[in-house]
């Protein structure tokens, strides 16, 4: 018999491929990049026919407690041209510091019913992604340490054969000064983890590779 | 005083995110070292058990979303979500999507000319049991060509994403089959070098092929495992 993953000699970790370009019709669904509500930002409806629209409609969510906010930005190549089939995914507590997360046991902080903290946007013709999400509170980093308020951020898209990772931090957040993570990073390059407030949005763009090229972190 | 038990890193069959081969990976991966960071809480959770309510209910039958049956060949693929350390992952989603039996998607752009099936969209989505079992019936969806290089043809392939219990688990793949002669020259394919490119083939298996109906394969996922320690440093507990 070949050696395949059914196979003890062989088993372990099933490699990571790309999304392609064709995914849109596969994973991201409508209200899935609006974490709380369900405006349909972040699904490309435009790239296949309303026949083949077989994903959910996110429900419309309870109240949910914390500051919302909109958060956007441009992904782009090591030739600063953007990227169309890239698709980000993002991860975050509440505005208490709670995960929505059975591993996160922590029941002394409150959850909010209608807020998970995933969420899912492919990115627009001009390499644009969108959420509607709400500012997280600080969660606990190693040890004693506390960590300033970020959302984990994954990218795939054609020609990423595995996800990259990165964070997304608040310019306005004192915390930053403190934060663990952001201390590992070379201070010349923590500003490519900063949002900045551009009026009603937080703008993070997403540099691949090149000039200001965004930290991407080995997890 | 949070230590948390982080999960086990990439492992040796993981590809690199420059693969030149995949001519596309040249201008999209980083040049920066990745920065090694310590799985925090922020890496141990994940959305687990919300399925339902973030992408609503199971689609394990891709051959009976429309009026009639799809063309081509049907089969029933099932398997096991696993952990590395070869425990079960259970309750966790695994999406799916494809092209149809003569290779094409149904996306705008994907402009090769190969007809479309009105019958079929190729995409689902399987929740696995209390054991980490899963299983879905699909059509063999066929080779492609796509403009990497001069007359660079995908092997059949079945595009499947997971989560797994964490942010640290994610992960997208491809599933191949055993008998197609284009994987050996297929870039994506081999970006992970052999033999873990045999993590992502098939296996025929005549016990789940349905008499009269349709053919079976295995395919076992195997997702990151947890550390056997909590993370410490230094300073803990100074």
């Amino acid at each position: 018999m070949a050696d395949d993953n059914q196979s003890p000699e062989l088993f372990g970790q099933t490699p990571s491929q790309t999304v392609g370009p064709f995914f849109h019709y596969g994973l991201a669904w409508k209200g899935g990049a609006d974490l709380v509500g369900a405006d349909p930002i972040g699904a490309r409806t435009d790239l296949f026919p309303e026949e083949n629209y077989k994903l959910n409609v996110s429900k419309p969510r309870g109240a949910v407690s914390g500051e919302t906010i909109i958060v956007e930005g441009c992904v782009t190549d090591a030739a600063g041209a953007p990227v169309s089939d890239a698709m980000i995914e993002i991860w975050q507590a509440n505005s208490a510091g709670r995960y929505a997360s059975p591993d996160d046991a922590r029941n002394e902080i409150p959850l909010d019913e209608g807020f998970i903290g995933f969420g899912r946007s492919s990115t627009t013709d001009d390499g644009l992604f969108h959420f509607r999400t709400v500012r997280p509170g600080p969660v606990p980093g190693p040890g004693n340490s506390l960590q300033a308020p970020h959302i984990a951020i994954g990218v795939m898209g054609r020609g990423l054969i595995k996800r990259l990772v990165t964070r997304l931090y608040f310019e306005d957040a004192d915390a930053n000064a403190d934060d663990p993570i952001l201390a590992l990073v070379p201070a010349e390059r923590r500003h490519t983890l900063i949002a900045r407030k551009q009026g009603d949005v937080w703008r993070f763009d997403i540099r691949l590779q090149g000039d200001d090229e965004t930290v991407f972190f080995d997890v | 005083m949070t230590d948390v038990i982080g999960y086990q890193r990439e492992d040796a069959g993981q590809p690199n995110s420059l693969s030149p081969e995949y001519k596309s990976t040249v201008p999209r991966s980083p040049r920066q070292p990745l920065i090694k960071i310590p799985h925090t809480l922020t890496e141990t959770t994940g959305p687990a058990g919300r399925w339902d309510d973030l992408m609503g209910g199971a689609m394990a039958d891709l051959t009976t979303q429309h009026k009639a049956m799809p063309q081509g060949q049907r089969i029933i693929v099932s398997g096991r979500v696993l952990d590395e350390n070869g425990r079960p992952v259970p309750n966790t989603v695994m999406e799916i999507w494809q092209a149809n039996a003569a290779g094409r998607y149904i996306h705008v752009k994907d402009q090769w000319d190969a007809p479309h099936d009105p019958n079929f969209t190729g995409a689902g989505r399987v929740v696995t049991d209390a054991e980490g079992r899963y299983q879905y019936t699909t059509i063999r969806p066929g080779a492609y060509p796509w403009g990497n290089h001069h007359n660079a043809w995908r092997p059949a392939h079945i595009h499947l994403s997971l989560l797994g219990p964490a942010f640290a688990t994610r992960l997208v793949t491809q599933f191949y089959f055993p008998d197609d002669p284009l994987i050996e020259i297929d870039p994506i394919a081999n970006a992970v070098p052999l033999p873990y490119r045999q993590r992502m083939v098939s296996r025929f298996d005549i016990e789940t092929t349905q008499a009269n109906w349709a053919l079976g394969y295995l395919f076992d996922i195997v997702l990151r495992g947890r550390d056997a320690t909590p993370f410490e440093d230094d300073h803990d507990h100074g």
